[in-house]
């Protein structure tokens, strides 16, 4: 694998390098933006701190972050990978429409805005740690799993907002969950982790969790009430 | 081509900001090269930055900094300056000059105290006496412009991008115990000299990343109380509202913030905390015009300390870090790594939760 020392390299010149690439390791990175941007079938390690959009459009590549990352993770991205050993800021997954996310740490606020799905394209963030406020604002499709592996609240304030499709797995019990009137929210029962256990299972691969273990639960499952849709966006309608 | 003033000024942005918690100097550099891995945050129509503790030989002069378009408006505003203030020094500001900042106006500073004889015939305390002088200057006097006007505290801000505009204020040969730093993205006008950030009054400073959908509320329950807002932009109305919420009405931080950044109602409804409620209730009742909506980071800067503060929705992106004694803030963690490779306990505040460095007392 070829390593590049990316150190006062610009995102275009990065992006040049990296096209063609199988598998290559970055280091030396200090907030570049679009590090991998529409990257198809390939590896890519990262040394430091990418910059915004990591990932964005990412077609099939498979990018690993060995600490943190910036906000706008994987936006609208459409199929592969991005594993992140730290934390992730704002909007991760920000319309995404395939591939997988696994952050081992924190999100910041509104992961998985906007996600969709189609089809057999259906995109998957796994959150290790904690999410900040607006977690799957406006989801329409997809599957969000949030293990707050490391205690406290497992999301912020506002939740869901807007959810209308999709679905998503809270490690907990989330009573004092605020959660808006357009989602139905319980525990989650057998027939219910199918979807979610082997998303789980790579996660726990990934940064060496025990799978049984997190299995265990309790696990909250929330989806869209369709009986109770959402009617207010910015205006009643 | 209209300029700025004539405008409205929607911006994008980026912010830095370090401070020693032990008071120890910091050259202005540090921060200046902690914009370079944001440059795509600015569009080099503007840089600025705010430092504390710079001027200690003068600690008990304001320093007005100021822009001026030729040397006869320059002698005009001194001549007015003598009728109100003891002028105890009054010299250029070092630049160096560089190809990629241009166009610049005579860059001056005064170091002032107001003459006792004046403020006890007006009767005000010098404070308010100076930040009335600094707003007739700015609002009337056509050419002049005061961009920073507290004790041992600086501005200094240009059109061109941050790591530029540091490197022509050679402020690495600044040493200060906080400082703050501002790239600029305006859309909409063609970017002037007193339009970059900080936006400062007396020792606030403000930079700001965002673009608040309240201003003409907030600037216009401002003028009620004497602020003139002359260049039409976001950041300098938050200024005056900190001015009046700290100094006029003597609000603490913490709710200073509760007023800009107010929790929702829904929000308040559920604390549990009685007094707490009430406290909020209160705050959003007695200051509703001060409300601030939209996006928005700031990092206020005062005398022995830092604020940063979000939106109450959070939709700008804003983290902290530390290490030793220092305090790090930025848009993205990758300004930090700059200043502090090593930063440790990197979080990003909530929406709405303000984040307060002091320097320890008697050390600023």
């Amino acid at each position: 694998m070829d390593t590049i020392n990316i150190e006062g390299l610009g995102y275009r010149e990065i992006n040049e390098r990296l096209r063609g690439m199988s598998a290559c390791k970055l280091t030396g990175c200090r907030g570049q933006r679009f590090i991998g941007a529409g990257m198809g079938p390939g590896e890519l390690t990262i040394e430091g701190v990418p910059g915004n959009a990591l990932g964005a459009y990412l077609n099939g590549g498979r990018i690993t972050v060995l600490g943190n990352a910036q906000d706008a993770v994987g936006d609208t991205m459409n199929a592969g990978e991005i594993t992140v050993h730290g934390s992730i800021g704002d909007a991760a997954g920000y319309a995404m429409r395939g591939g997988r996310i696994m952050v081992k740490g924190d999100a910041g606020y509104r992961a998985g805005i906007h996600m969709k799905a189609y089809e057999d394209k259906v995109p998957v963030m796994v959150i290790g740690g904690r999410a900040g406020s607006f977690l799957g604002e406006y989801q329409a499709g997809g599957l969000i799993i949030v293990l707050a592996l490391t205690g406290g609240r497992p999301v912020g304030r506002f939740p869901c907002t807007g959810m209308h499709g999709g679905k998503m797995l809270i490690r907990g019990c989330c009573e004092d969950i605020i959660l808006p009137d357009q989602v139905t929210a319980g525990p989650a029962g057998h027939g219910d982790l199918e979807a979610f256990s082997e998303h789980i299972s790579a996660f726990c691969q990934a940064f060496g969790y025990d799978a049984d273990e997190i299995m265990k639960g309790p696990f909250t499952i929330i989806t869209p009430d369709s009986r109770n849709p959402y009617k207010q966006m910015y205006v009643m309608n | 081509m209209k300029t700025e003033g004539q405008v409205r000024i929607p911006s994008g942005c980026a912010i830095a900001a370090v401070i020693s918690r032990e008071g120890r100097g910091m050259p202005g550099s540090l921060v200046s090269e902690a914009m370079r891995p944001m440059h795509e945050r600015s569009n080099g129509l503007g840089g600025g930055f705010a430092g504390y503790g710079i001027y200690p030989e003068l600690k008990e002069f304001y320093a007005l900094h100021m822009f001026f378009d030729c040397r006869d408006t320059r002698k005009a505003c001194e001549a007015f300056l003598k009728e109100r203030f003891e002028i105890v020094r009054s010299e250029l500001i070092p630049t160096r000059k560089i190809p990629s900042i241009t166009g610049d106006p005579i860059i001056w500073r005064y170091f002032v105290t107001p003459l006792p004889s004046v403020l006890k015939s007006l009767q005000l305390d010098e404070k308010e006496f100076t930040a009335r002088t600094v707003m007739q200057i700015n609002a009337e006097m056509e050419g002049a412009f005061v961009f920073s006007s507290g004790k041992n505290m600086g501005a200094f801000k240009a059109v061109g991008y941050p790591e530029d505009v540091g490197e022509f204020y050679r402020l690495e040969e600044y040493s200060g115990y906080a400082w703050t730093a501002h790239g600029r993205y305006p859309t909409n006008t063609p970017g002037w000299w007193g339009g970059a950030h900080p936006f400062t009054l007396l020792d606030w400073s403000v930079v700001h990343n965002g673009e608040i959908s309240s201003y003409d509320a907030n600037r216009r329950y401002m003028e009620m109380f004497g602020y003139k807002c002359t260049l039409q932009t976001d950041t300098e109305v938050i200024t005056y509202m900190m001015d009046y919420l700290l100094r006029v009405q003597g609000l603490t931080l913490e709710e200073a913030a509760s007023v800009i950044a107010a929790p929702f109602w829904s929000t308040i409804d559920r604390k549990t905390d009685t007094a707490d409620r009430e406290k909020h209730i209160f705050l959003r009742r007695m200051f509703p015009s001060l409300l601030v909506t939209g996006p928005f980071s700031i990092v206020l800067g005062f005398t022995g300390g830092l604020m940063a503060l979000n939106d109450r929705l959070k939709l700008r992106s804003m983290v902290v870090g530390e290490k030793g004694d220092r305090v790090f803030i930025a848009s993205e963690e990758a300004a930090i790594r700059v200043m502090e490779p090593d930063a440790e306990n990197i979080w990003a505040p909530a929406g709405g939760e303000p984040v307060v460095v002091r320097v320890k007392e008697g050390a600023y």
